[in-house]
């Protein structure tokens, strides 16, 4: 079962953070990218909503898939398997977040469910068992990958805000148009970073 | 093992802990303790388990905060004021709310989590608001798809202003696994604190309609939830042009009933205007021309859409926006005093009459409506 690959922790962290960011690099969770990124606040929230639930369920994931899946040899199910645990860690975590700080719940508001559907979050979960990480690379990579994402929306937020008040867009590029290039250019910028570190 | 049962039962296994974990954590996590809620600056006070919505908590300790959707938070119905700083309102609100309201803590009952000791304002006619427990005293056909049911309260006693309803708590059955409310307007009057009259009309595939007109039988226990409602007569000279159709009648009833027995307002003159297609679809025709004969300050003007050459037809014939355009403009006196509009019946009825009412000059503001859609 360890035959995980030789990364070093710190190194794999800022891979998934930089050069394998998961926005930039394998455009998952793009929807939810584009939509609330129009609004500082809001973009904060679920860059910390994504963060913890990707940590999260990468470690409960890669127990039940080393635990469960694999010995039964049901990988054909692990798909299912990780949606129904993305779902129910998620419920859990809005339960315990409600119930020991209100102000962070009622920041994350709609998005702590909302996430439940990211496509990052499983495109996340599926690397971690392609790449046959151990636990502690898959915890690391989980919270980097989040952290990745967090960082990515915030970049997006700043630059639409300062869009938005030069006002000079045209008309018909506004709002997705624009923003689906300024992605473009982002994740141009982001390959500059590629070879720094390898962890495929 | 069978590798065809493998999977399913994996993938159960799993949904089952996980459901498991999440009802333990809702158990420990999910208990907030005893907490209390303050209404209207400790006019009432009730001590309350907390972790359910404001709503839910509120009815289980009797006072229901009108609701048409049970709790969802896709009516908007259950508005309150929340004095406590409860956080922010959330996205499930917003779409409710006006800036006002917001900047007014107020905030949908339904979607406020009793967490901690809440200071809270609702209408004071919410404290008369009562589940009652009755049985059905009697059913009458008024017309093929109409039926007048009345209920006896097994307890205490009803107090309303005529123009108000009740939603009737249909229990489940047949095919229908969940119970729901429904709203009637009360055709009763308020005298008579006993009883209920419901006026309730059969539509096709409606749940509680489909309940009263197929299941429901004399000295069955059912239960009432009430009263609510704005509609009722308002307090100023100008005569009342009142509309209906079908089952609006019940809160007309009611309210001429009421006025004819308590001589209230006595300046008001009353024009009340019903429509239907056939002879079939008419009922309390002779009751109503008998009031008509008797109380001087009363009109009563009844149209039939389609009238059959067989039936005789002694009244108005047309649609009921036709016949109450030409009143309006030749037979109803126009003085000083001015017209209010009081309307009951489907929505279509109620919009074309606003139309044919702000025609001839009464303002939308005093045009008085239900709309029960």
């Amino acid at each position: 079962m360890i035959d995980a690959p030789n990364v070093g922790l710190i190194s794999l962290f800022l891979a998934s953070i930089l050069t394998s960011n998961v926005l930039l690099a394998n455009f998952l969770g793009t929807c939810s990218f584009i939509s609330i990124s129009k609004d500082f606040k809001s973009s904060m929230g679920l860059g910390i909503a994504v963060t913890l639930v990707i940590g999260i369920t990468a470690a409960v994931c890669w127990v039940v898939l080393h635990y469960v899946i694999e010995p039964l040899g049901i990988e054909y199910l692990s798909f299912i398997i990780f949606i129904i645990v993305i779902a129910g860690v998620v419920q859990m975590l809005e339960m315990i977040i409600d119930r020991f700080s209100p102000a962070l719940y009622m920041a994350l508001g709609i998005f702590l469910p909302l996430i439940t559907v990211n496509c990052a979050v499983l495109g996340v979960i599926l690397f971690m068992q392609i790449r046959k990480y151990n636990f502690p690379q898959a915890v690391v990579f989980g919270f980097g990958s989040g952290a990745g994402w967090w960082l990515a929306i915030m970049l997006l937020a700043s630059i639409r805000k300062k869009l938005d008040a030069n006002n000079a867009v045209p008309a018909g590029l506004k709002g997705t148009g624009i923003t689906l290039i300024t992605i473009g250019f982002m994740a141009m910028a982001f390959v500059g970073f590629s070879g720094m570190i390898a962890v495929q | 093992m069978n590798p065809i049962l493998v999977g399913p039962l994996a993938v159960a296994g799993i949904s089952t802990v996980l459901a498991l974990i999440i009802a333990v954590l809702d158990k420990l996590l999910n208990n907030y303790g005893e907490v209390e809620i303050s209404i209207n600056g400790g006019e009432k006070k009730l001590k309350v388990k907390g972790g359910m919505p404001l709503l839910h908590t509120l009815a289980a300790e009797n006072i229901f905060v009108p609701s048409a959707c049970g709790g969802r938070g896709t009516c908007g119905a259950c508005k309150c004021k929340v004095i406590t700083d409860v956080g922010p309102h959330l996205p499930t609100e917003m779409p409710f709310m006006s800036q006002r309201e917001i900047e007014g803590h107020i905030h949908l009952a339904c979607q406020v989590k009793v967490r901690k000791n809440l200071e809270i304002e609702l209408p004071r006619e919410l404290f008369s608001i009562k589940k009652y427990k009755c049985h059905v005293e009697k059913i009458h056909n008024l017309t093929h798809d109409i039926k007048e049911v009345r209920f006896a309260l097994d307890e205490g006693e009803i107090d309303f202003v005529s123009g108000q309803y009740v939603q009737l708590v249909v229990p489940p059955y047949g095919e229908i696994k969940e119970s729901v409310q429904r709203a009637y307007s009360m055709s009763s009057v308020p005298s008579d604190t006993k009883h209920v009259e419901l006026l309730i009309r059969l539509v096709p595939g409606g749940i509680a309609t489909t309940y009263v007109h197929k299941f429901l039988k004399e000295g069955d226990a059912v239960e009432l939830v009430g009263p609510f409602g704005e509609f009722r007569v308002h307090d100023t000279p100008a005569a009342m042009i009142c509309v209906a159709g079908g089952s609006g009648m019940a809160p007309f009833k009611s309210i001429f009933y009421s006025l004819h027995e308590t001589g209230a307002f006595p300046e008001k003159e009353i024009w009340y205007f019903f429509g239907a297609r056939t002879s079939k679809d008419m009922f309390y025709l002779d009751a109503l021309r008998e009031l008509e004969a008797t109380w001087p300050r009363f009109h009563f003007v009844a149209a039939l859409s389609e009238p059959s050459p067989e039936e005789h037809w002694q009244g108005e014939a047309g649609l009921i926006t036709e016949v109450l355009d030409r009143y309006l403009q030749t037979k109803v006196p126009k003085d000083t005093r001015g017209w209010e509009g009081y309307l009951c019946g489907s929505p279509g009825m109620i919009n074309a009459c606003i139309n044919v009412m702000k025609k001839n000059g009464i303002a939308e503001d005093r045009i008085y409506y239900d709309k029960f859609a």
